[in-house]
């Protein structure tokens, strides 16, 4: 399936480009050096990681994936592999961002059972295999903003969430669709220890109204550059909302459930006047602690890298989603 | 005699030797993008703990000094402050120049808007205050004011720790520990603390 990307969103977005990267994906990342021939080899990622010279811990393991390339050639800068798989918010891994990295390598994922159920005609349950396998994978570069205001641009591998809602028939009752990730204390430290966890009560659940859920962009990814998904991107196959914060992009996920309630989410029952169910990226409407006007992209280059760049509404995929909002105050559902 | 200028001396010189080792370092590894995914969130809260931990030592100058009797201490606390504020000058400069890159307006609104930042501006001000007044001609002319001016340190403390603990999301355990060391070292002032706090109420 191609993506009907309007390319409106994406004209804006070439502020922050530079010429000589109107070129295609792979010369671009031959060029900027983190792609070589190994990317389609096993790797491991604390490898790739330099600042991590942690010796000897088996590293989490990831493979090659099969998939149709994304079509629109993106006019933006992706950021760099290493960044992407080492400044991670997955607290079930710990707080800090290169946490998940250090302490997400032993995470065991095989076997895995992701269940889709509720409020539908067939449920269903897929496992690991089949989560690479039950559809063709697509590739999808899009944009990452964190409520933290910073954000990325990754090439997940993964396919439409809506593709799998219609297989389980979702019937008159299915109003919204509820997303939990694994709940393992033993192998995720954050859920056994409140200080790695950051105070978090878990399993870490999130959700989505239906027809947001059934929006072509939802994706569930199962891979980023090429490759499966490492442990501290959400192994083996996590949620990619573009046009919400990155906390509804749920990683790890174990079950999908079709509800007719808004279900709760994690960050919303944790401070209900600073993240809201909706979530949508939105820079009129600023955090309770700072501003959403504007983030900072997360590219290569060190400290003088000139990143700040505006936010946009819905993170530039209003084209594509504005309407499903159409006659909501945006303000008081944030 | 002899000794004991000695031991400030090293002293002195370790204090400026472990302050300037970790700056230089942490810039030069910035600077080459050798600080995890995001430089610039690293700098901030490097320098920002770090300033909070150089203020805390310097608190803990005056009681260490009293309970193991050895005054040549007190000797340090000035140098120690001192790096405290060049810590906090890093702290709001990563701040402005490499996080907010410059955009006057968002800084202004940041500072009204945002209680956390708000309250660690005004800690900056304060220790900025404290830093000018620092020199020994200004603190011989000040004469007593001097002494009530410093003790704006406590406040400063007070100010920090809030600041700290409402800047993070939700990972609030290292912020209450310092939270708690603060309280401690305000406890072992108390009644300094109650005699200032009935001096400027009956003025």
């Amino acid at each position: 399936m191609l993506i009907k990307a309007p390319k409106s969103s994406d004209i804006k977005e070439s502020e922050v480009t530079a010429e000589d990267v109107f070129l295609n994906r792979r010369s671009l990342l031959k060029g900027m050096g983190f792609v070589g021939a190994s990317a389609l080899l096993t790797t491991t990622h604390i490898a790739n990681a330099g600042w991590f010279s942690k010796e000897e811990k088996a590293a989490f393991k990831t493979t090659a994936l099969e998939y149709q390339p994304a079509t629109d050639v993106d006019s933006q800068i992706l950021t760099p592999e290493n960044k992407v798989i080492s400044h991670n918010n997955f607290y079930e891994f710990g707080t800090g961002k290169s946490d998940p990295l250090e302490n997400a390598q032993g995470f065991n994922v095989k076997p895995w059972q992701l269940t889709i159920s509720g409020e539908c005609e067939k449920p269903m349950t897929l496992d690991y295999d089949e989560l690479f396998k039950h559809f063709p994978l697509e590739e999808r570069i899009y944009r990452l903003r964190c409520v933290e205001t910073w954000s990325m641009v990754i090439p997940w591998l993964g396919f439409p969430l809506a593709k799998l809602l219609r297989q389980v028939k979702p019937n008159s009752k299915a109003k919204y669709v509820a997303f939990e990730t694994l709940h393992d204390p033993q192998q995720m430290p954050g859920q056994s220890s409140r200080r790695v966890g950051g105070g978090i009560d878990y399993p870490y659940v999130e959700g989505l109204r239906i027809d947001e859920a059934m929006n072509p962009l939802t994706l569930l990814s199962v891979g980023l550059y090429g490759k499966t998904l490492p442990a501290q991107n959400g192994a083996p196959i996590r949620l990619v909302v573009p046009w919400k914060y990155g906390f509804k992009s749920i990683k790890s996920i174990v079950s999908i459930k079709l509800v007719e309630k808004m279900p709760p989410t994690t960050w919303n029952m944790l401070a209900p006047r600073e993240y809201g169910f909706y979530a949508n990226v939105n820079p009129d409407v600023a955090h309770p602690r700072w501003s959403q006007a504007s983030e900072r992209r997360i590219t290569s280059g060190g400290l003088f890298a000139r990143n700040r760049i505006d936010t946009l509404p819905f993170n530039g995929y209003g084209e594509q989603v504005a309407q499903l909002y159409q006659g909501m105050n945006l303000r008081t559902n944030f | 005699m002899f000794s004991r200028k000695k031991y400030i001396l090293l002293s002195k010189v370790a204090i400026h030797a472990l302050s300037l080792f970790f700056l230089v370092k942490l810039y030069y590894q910035a600077i080459h993008d050798q600080l995890g995914a995001d430089p610039v969130e690293a700098v901030i809260h490097f320098t920002g703990i770090g300033a909070f931990n150089l203020l805390l030592l310097t608190l803990c100058i005056s009681p260490l000094a009293n309970s193991l009797k050895q005054g040549w201490l007190l000797q340090l606390r000035r140098l120690l402050g001192l790096y405290s504020f060049t810590y906090a000058c890093f702290h709001l400069a990563n701040f402005i120049i490499f996080d907010l890159q410059f955009a006057w307006w968002l800084f202004v609104d940041e500072v009204i808007k945002r209680p956390y930042i708000t309250i660690g501006m005004l800690a900056f001000l304060f220790l900025f205050s404290l830093s000018i007044t620092s020199v020994n001609e200004i603190r011989r002319k000040m004469g007593k004011n001097w002494q009530k001016l410093h003790n704006v340190s406590y406040v400063i403390l007070l100010l920090v720790a809030v600041h700290f603990y409402w800047s993070v999301k939700s990972e609030i355990i290292e912020p209450s520990i310092y939270f708690l060391v603060s309280i401690v070292l305000l406890i072992l002032r108390k009644n300094k603390i109650k005699r200032w706090l009935s001096f400027s109420g009956r003025k």
